[in-house]
């Protein structure tokens, strides 16, 4: 194989306020002809950066300091820019996150790909819009022809994502550079667009870098994969061996953090420095007493005459310290089942008896009032977003308290200092305001303010969906000693059946606003009924599977190759 | 569309009421100083004034309905003949000078927007602090200090056209497209030098927040996602520029334009002063101070169907652009 890219001893540095940041030090890739390389790190580790620097996009303030990059004897360096715009979209091009925002939502989706295709002379004014629709085609969009003339704002994200792709792939390049291309999107699509890519860069006979923050995922697509932390190339090697035999310590608190089938939340933690074992984590036997039935709930949402089913009979019921997990697909009413109980929006039908009353017989507005305001809580996704940027840590943990309980001032203050130690908050940074805060201590602060008023049923709404992988292994641990700790039942809202797999003992699989399956986490997980489950366990990436020796590994090959074939 | 009738009302309704509102009487105004109170009674009855508020509302708005708008105390002449003389001189004004605005401000902020930090940025600075620091009677007239009195490149500043030429056919009331529809050339020639001097003062005004919105505008497009995309597929930057950026920039900068034509139509009351423009916004001062009720009452209305009809076109043009917006009409 010969090399079609290489990048030796590249450095980036950002000038920004706070003086220079070296973003990325002295990182070194070898591309092959055909060969697929994941780089694969947390936030901040610049693995989006590398690939912008090979590119020559680099925002305004970064800056390419050392090193060399030449891609098939070009030096990408030093050519002129009109050199690099013929080499960009044409022999490398980019496939990004976000896919609606990547895409001019003010220009049909035709028209912007005719544009690349002109750019490059690869269509005449007579047969661009035919090449289009061809490229579009390529990417098995539905009714190419109707998709030309449409905007980005009338598909859906996976959609967009296609059509980002075939503005990649229109011009035939040698090399594809796939910027986290799946982050954000539902995982079943998530499996279908990496299916496509990779089977298109295949028969094309493309190379491919794809950067993600998913170590599964690099794995499963990928040949070979750079590990980086903070700017720099930790670790790297064939996605078995890293696997099986990571050698760097980051590496291997990544291996340990990713979620997979057969290990336990405390396996996920990296070990502690002295050596010692971690706590055990302790089993929490749910009741058979019913904390919250859920009878025909159902919820219609009228707009403009037309009336859209977002919920539709949906009976389930959780236990006292129970933890059920919810699992389906972005719009199949996981989002709207769990506001209702919440009590923040109403119902059409139905009825919700939460420790034996019922919860509608209290007005919306009311229901802030009510004495069971403080039983029922929820942690939100977003950390940062769900926190008032104004209010310091310990002003967002008193809140709830000041609101929902007769604490005194002295009373109030020592909870809150309680609180930070039960969720391991410094009290240093209390302090602090939500921007000082990194991810995980902001997501601790979140956790706070829902246990501050001893909640007995808390709704996790995607807790850990945006936290890199080795801190939602911190948090989700937190989150199960907690519900041991302080007897609470979970609704644990997810897409990710790993970390179901990990935090609950019942699961309910939803989908267009009905549960189309439910049962024990074990059962659902290795015996799946429904084909929507089937399906979404087959499109949960697959880790290749860490051994300590082949022994073992032939030993348990036969399980796991149960396991694989559902997914894992 | 089925927004404007309930604005129209309320501004029929608001403008009756905020005239009866200021002080003075227009009876006594009128009557002359040498009146006395018989005589100023007389007037009032003559003038309707002596009726309760609701009588006097219903006859205004019967009257409208008849497409009165009344007499004019202070010219003598029905409001409708004023305003339709004086708002095309207005609204040519506003127009050229807003044209001339945007030829000079859209420019200038794409050029400060892909050239931060240079000089074509300092410069955009500089004229958008000056354009709203220098008040528009003080432009106008260092303008005409320079280029009438001292160079004499300028028309003298006394109105839309010299005595000289003769005032072109009745189509429009715009002196430029009357002038160009009767074929007359020279009359078309000064009626635009006369112009020149007084859109310029009002284009210095209105250039800043067009070209401040347009700076922002491009800034954000083009640091958006979608612009990285074709930036990644090699596109070039005119390309990147034209169709991807600007035309993303576009929709504030339409929406700044809405609102700038808006103020500048009441805010040339000081420029109209300055080059004895005949237009709607010093015709509007006269009746106030003059307590003219009916052609208040007439400019008032004027003004806010205009300004209603400039935000059906603003609407327009929104959803010409963006077609997100025509999507959520048709649902």
């Amino acid at each position: 194989m010969v090399d079609l890219l290489t990048i030796k001893n590249l450095a980036v540095d950002f000038q920004t306020r706070n003086g220079t940041v070296n973003a990325v030090r002295d990182v070194s890739v070898c591309v092959k002809r055909s060969q697929k390389i994941g780089i694969v790190g947390e936030s901040g580790s610049g693995k989006s950066v590398s690939a912008f620097a090979i590119m020559r996009l680099l925002d305004s303030g970064g800056k390419v300091t050392a090193g060399e990059v030449s891609y098939n004897g070009i030096d990408l360096r030093r050519c002129s820019e009109k050199e690099m715009r013929d080499i960009r979209g044409r022999d490398i091009s980019m496939v990004f996150q976000n896919p609606r925002a990547a895409l001019n939502p003010i220009r049909t989706v035709g028209k912007q790909l005719v544009d690349v295709l002109h750019q490059h002379s690869l269509a005449s004014r007579q047969n661009a819009r035919h090449k289009a629709i061809e490229a579009l085609a390529a990417v098995k969009i539905n009714d190419p022809k109707s998709c030309f003339s449409r905007y980005p704002f009338e598909l859906s994200g996976g959609m967009c994502q296609r059509v980002v792709i075939a503005l990649a792939l229109a011009c035939n390049p040698r090399l594809l550079i796939a910027d986290e291309p799946t982050t954000g999107l539902d995982i079943t699509t998530q499996r279908s667009v990496m299916e496509l890519i990779d089977e298109l860069i295949t028969a094309r006979q493309m190379s491919a870098i794809f950067i993600t923050h998913d170590l599964a995922l690099a794995a499963q697509y990928c040949d070979h994969i750079i590990v980086m932390k903070d700017g720099e190339i930790v670790e790297s090697g064939e996605p078995e061996s890293l696997f099986g035999s990571p050698q760097h310590a980051y590496t291997k608190k990544l291996v340990s953090a990713t979620p997979r089938p057969g290990v336990e939340l405390r396996d996920l933690l990296p070990p502690t420095l002295s050596g010692e074992p971690l706590a055990k984590m302790s089993v929490v036997v749910p009741s058979n007493k019913p904390l919250l039935e859920v009878k025909e709930l159902s919820k219609e949402f009228n707009t403009k005459g037309s009336a859209f089913v977002a919920v539709n009979k949906l009976s389930f019921t959780i236990h006292e310290n129970e933890s059920v997990g919810l699992v389906g697909e972005s719009g199949c009413g996981k989002s709207t089942t769990s506001s209702m109980l919440m009590r923040l929006l109403d119902s059409t039908s139905g009825q919700v008896i939460f420790n034996g009353s019922d919860l509608f017989n209290t007005g919306l507005r009311e229901f802030s009032k009510d004495k069971r305001r403080a039983s029922l809580q929820m942690i939100f996704q977003d950390a940062g977003e769900s926190l008032n940027p104004r209010h310091n840590a310990a002003t967002l943990i008193r809140e709830p308290l000041s609101h929902l309980t007769n604490l005194s001032r002295k009373e109030i203050k020592t909870r809150i200092l309680e609180l930070a130690d039960l969720v391991g908050l410094p009290h240093s940074l209390l302090s602090r305001f939500p921007h000082q805060l990194s991810g995980g201590q902001m997501a601790r602060v979140g956790i706070a303010r829902a246990i501050a008023v001893n909640p007995r049923l808390l709704i996790l709404d995607e807790p850990t969906a945006a936290l890199d992988v080795s801190i939602q292994a911190v948090v989700l641990n937190l989150l199960a000693d907690l519900r041991h700790q302080l007897q609470i039942s979970y609704l644990f809202v997810s897409h990710d059946l790993r970390v179901i797999d990990l935090m609950c003992d019942r699961v309910l699989v939803m989908r267009g606003g009905e549960i189309v399956e439910q049962g024990g986490v074990n059962q659902i997980l290795n015996d799946p009924q429904h084909p929507y489950t089937k399906e979404l366990l087959a499109a949960a990436p697959a880790p290749p599977v860490k051994n300590d020796s082949v022994e073992k590994f032939r030993q348990e090959e036969s399980d796991l190759l149960a396991l694989n074939t559902v997914g894992f | 569309m089925a927004q404007t009738i309930p604005v129209v009302i309320g501004v029929v309704v608001i403008s009756f009421l905020l005239t009866r509102a200021l002080p003075g009487d227009p009876a006594v105004y009128f009557a002359g100083d040498a009146a006395d109170a018989a005589s100023i009674q007389q007037v009032r009855e003559a003038l309707g004034l002596d009726k309760s508020m609701p009588q006097q509302f219903l006859i205004y708005v019967g009257d409208l309905l008849r497409g009165d708008l009344g007499q004019s105390l202070s010219s003598g002449q029905p409001v409708l003949t004023d305003l339709t003389y004086r708002l095309p001189a207005s609204l040519e004004l506003t127009l050229v000078a807003l044209g001339l605005s945007c030829l000079i401000a859209i420019p200038l902020g794409v050029l400060a927007a892909t050239r931060p930090g240079t000089w074509v940025d300092h410069l955009c600075r500089v004229l958008v602090t000056a354009g709203v620091s220098l008040p528009t009677f003080f432009t106008g007239v260092v303008l005409i200090y320079f280029f009438y009195y001292l160079t004499g490149w300028a028309p003298a500043p006394l109105g839309r056209l010299d005595f000289i030429y003769i005032e072109p056919d009745r189509v429009t009331g715009f002196y430029l497209i009357d002038s160009l529809l009767a074929g007359d050339i020279e009359t078309f020639l000064g009626a635009l030098k006369q112009l020149i001097l007084p859109s310029i003062t009002l284009a210095l005004f209105t250039m800043a927040p067009i070209a401040r919105m347009t700076r922002s505008a491009m800034i954000s497009a083009l640091s958006s996602d979608y612009i990285r995309t074709v930036r990644a597929a090699g596109l070039s930057r005119t390309t990147i520029l034209r169709t991807y950026a600007f035309r993303n920039a576009l929709l504030p900068v339409i929406t700044t334009l809405g609102m700038v034509f808006s103020f500048s139509l009441g805010a040339n009351v000081l420029v109209e002063r300055v080059f004895a423009w005949p237009g709607i916004g010093s015709y509007a001062v006269d009746a106030l101070v003059a307590s003219d009720y009916a052609a208040v009452q007439g400019f008032v209305l004027a003004m806010a169907l205009l300004f209603v009809f400039v935000n059906l076109l603003i609407d327009l043009l929104y959803s010409v652009v963006d077609p997100r917006i025509g999507f959520a009409d048709n649902e």
